[in-house]
């Protein structure tokens, strides 16, 4: 495969006729574009307050079915989850990842609620996640995967629910890339200010038109997103 | 093989003609028209920057390709880096081979596969099944075309070729463990069907199969664009993900990634974002609870070096939204198939004869009424009716085009060239053609334009030709 790879690059500088190795210059621009990069253009619509930002970010997600709902506090989440459920007339039983958000909820407070803190099964109907970020400019949720939050949390079961901190709410794509960048999304959890094995951006929940472009829900991921925005990181 | 009958490029003139007398083509290809020109229309209306966007996509790539040999390699070493594998490959062969010996080093019985292009250029389904090792396509229009045993039909929706009911007949005739009663007529039930036959396969894979979208050199990460979820379970659920991916996929940085996501989706499907943008890197980490353990990313080349650094280096810029085929008149009445190959559309017409050779595909730029629609919509202003030019003057200087038609050309090219000539000649013939016509006003057969009259009537000329009567009316 050496061999491949030489002939491959050979074959792009001769055609982009450059004989020699690139001048020291020019590798060290190139360089500076790769360790610390620019924004190009983001778009106006997010140049909001920090409330209007929360309430774009709802407008988008409903636009693409997600559905979503507020809370105050986190201790309201068990509720809102046990109703929700019901609503849908979906079984009461959750598998759930063990994170920051999801460990300060007081779930014994809602003693119907069945949760198993695993990584899902086969037949597993109902996950509940956090996420790492909110983008506003989509409705899109950005979640990192790591010990505490699996990336098929967010794939296997039918019904996904998501917490959501409002103060999680930001502007574009590139905020994420700057989070991960200055380890300031998850806590301390990013040591190493890496890029987590999966970076998962969702929009709404899973969906196909391969069938006549007829838009239908739930091909392969969740049929059902579910974003509890929650205000304040306290309990009560 | 159900429908791959001789589709291949250079018979685009008998595969447009049989495609065009298909019925379920015309329905289905009517039905899926407006959605995507009016899905696009709508996205764009609700962002003023579409069109700055665009600009700096271009910019982006024109930028990557120009210095393509120094981003590969970055990325090559981030991907090594972050505990994953790259393998080069120059041709389809050296793909499948490598993707064959991945398979074999886990002693892999069964693949599944996320929707990819490099995928179908190499025909990777084909060599597994060769090697004994059952590939399964997951998205669900890759399943339809698969079990009904064809060629995708459209870059981003592989089936769009097809009714319903064709989707139907062909589950009834796969599916046989199920009840041969149930109602299956509707597309949810289809969809539904689809969702649970393929739920178990998921778990019995040992490889991963998946495109990529974008190749980012900053962080050596791989990214695809979907909006079922099976290209996410295709490759956090078997032991080992291959990502199959041209070398032009690159992007610098995470931030440009973003800006071409912004015009992808909307350029594509008329989405603000597709449902799942899923950003790899590597293998799962130490402390990881799922996600593979190996990562391998094959960059392939397969005629792409070639392109760069001649006319058609733009069309290396193509990130594959499909919006130029679905605002294609031609394309719109043939459908995908007709193109013979794995890209059809304008870009097809561009790509294909870059990547097979003129001798093969030199017919596919003649499919064109040269609207400049693809070019109008294209998210990295790829300007693909100049380049189809270009090769229909390849086609013209290497002898391809028939006898015919060459002397045809050239007996033009003479006579255009003398004005009086021309009008001489123009007028005699516009005369005679009125008077051999004049009794009926149409002719229902001429010489020398058969591939006319033999569909429809010619109108018969009424005496004076469009100069003379220009200048008729500006003396007035």
């Amino acid at each position: 495969m050496n061999e491949q790879r030489q002939i491959i690059l050979n074959n792009i500088r001769r055609s982009l006729g450059r004989s020699g190795p690139m001048d020291k210059e020019k590798i060290s621009a190139l360089k500076d574009r790769l360790t610390s990069p620019k924004r190009n253009l983001i778009p106006e619509r997010t140049s909001l307050t920090s409330s209007s930002l929360i309430t774009l970010f709802k407008d988008m997600a409903e636009g693409v079915f997600a559905s979503v709902e507020e809370v105050d506090r986190l201790s309201d989440i068990p509720r809102a989850i046990t109703s929700y459920l019901k609503k849908e007339n979906l079984p009461s039983q959750v598998v759930m990842s063990s994170d920051e958000v999801l460990d300060s909820v007081p779930w014994e407070e809602q003693p119907l609620l069945g949760i198993s803190k695993r990584i899902p099964e086969k037949d597993d109907m109902v996950s509940v996640t956090s996420a790492a970020v909110g983008v506003a400019e989509t409705g899109t949720l950005a979640m990192f995967s790591g010990p505490d939050h699996p990336s098929t949390l967010n794939f296997l079961p039918e019904t996904h629910v998501v917490v959501l901190p409002k103060d999680r709410v930001a502007k574009s794509y590139e905020d994420v890339w700057d989070m991960i960048r200055n380890n300031t999304a998850m806590g301390d959890r990013n040591e190493k200010k890496e890029m987590p094995r999966t970076v998962n951006f969702i929009t709404g929940p899973s969906r196909s038109g391969d069938i006549e472009q007829t838009l239908l829900l739930g091909a392969h991921g969740p049929r059902r997103l579910h974003i509890i925005l929650v205000d304040s990181k306290e309990t009560n | 093989m159900l429908l791959m009958v001789e589709t291949l490029p250079k018979q685009f003139k008998k595969n447009a003609s049989r495609q065009l007398a298909d019925e379920d083509l015309r329905k289905a290809l009517t039905k899926s028209k407006g959605h995507f020109t009016g899905g696009r229309q709508k996205a764009i209306d609700n962002l003023p920057e579409f069109d700055s966007l665009r600009d700096k996509a271009r910019d982006i790539k024109d930028h990557v390709l120009e210095n393509l040999d120094f981003y590969l390699e970055e990325y090559e070493q981030k991907v090594i880096s972050t505990g994953g594998k790259v393998h080069w490959a120059s041709t389809k062969e050296d793909v499948q081979n490598t993707v064959l010996e991945i398979c074999r080093s886990v002693n892999a019985t069964s693949v599944n596969k996320g929707k990819s292009m490099i995928g179908e250029e190499c025909d990777i389904n084909e060599a597994l099944e060769n090697s004994g090792i059952r590939a399964v396509e997951t998205d669900l229009g890759e399943y339809i075309i698969q079990i009904r045993d064809e060629r995708p039909s459209h870059i981003i929706a592989p089936a769009v070729h097809l009714t319903k009911s064709q989707v139907e007949k062909s589950f009834r005739e796969t599916h046989t463990h199920l009840d041969p009663q149930r109602i299956l007529e509707e597309p949810p039930t289809l969809l539904e069907e689809a969702r649970t036959v393929l739920r178990g396969k998921y778990f019995e894979a040992q490889v991963g199969i998946t495109g990529a979208n974008f190749l980012v050199a900053e962080t050596g990460s791989s990214i695809i664009v979907t909006n079922e979820g099976n290209g996410d379970l295709s490759q956090l659920l078997p032991k080992v993900h291959i990502v199959l991916a041209s070398i032009e996929k690159i992007v610098p940085s995470l931030e440009d990634a973003s800006t071409l996501l912004r015009v992808l989706a909307r350029s594509a499907t008329g989405q603000e974002f597709s449902v799942y943008t899923t950003v790899s890197t590597g293998p799962r980490r130490k402390a990881d609870l799922d996600g593979p353990e190996e990562y391998h990313v094959i960059l392939l080349d397969n005629g792409r070096t070639n392109m760069l650094g001649t006319e058609f280096q733009d069309m290396l810029r193509c990130i594959r939204c499909g919006a130029c085929m679905n605002h294609c008149p031609v394309y719109q009445s043939v459908g995908g198939h007709a193109y013979g190959w794995v890209y059809p559309g304008p870009m097809g017409a561009v790509l294909t004869p870059s990547l097979l050779g003129v001798d093969e595909a030199g017919h596919l730029p003649n499919a064109s009424t040269f609207c400049g629609r693809c070019e109008e919509v294209c998210p990295v202003r790829i300007p693909l009716p100049k380049l189809m030019r270009h090769w229909r003057q390849r086609e013209f200087e290497s002898h391809l085009t028939p006898k015919f038609a060459r002397y045809g050309i050239k007996l033009w090219a003479y006579l255009v060239k003398r004005p009086s000539l021309y009008k001489w000649v123009m007028g005699v013939q516009v005369k005679i053609l009125f008077l051999l016509g004049k009794r009926q006003g149409r002719f229902s057969s001429l010489p020398f334009a058969g591939g006319w009259t033999k569909y429809r009537e010619f109108p018969a000329p009424e005496g004076k030709t469009f100069q003379q009567l220009w200048s008729e009316s500006s003396n007035e």
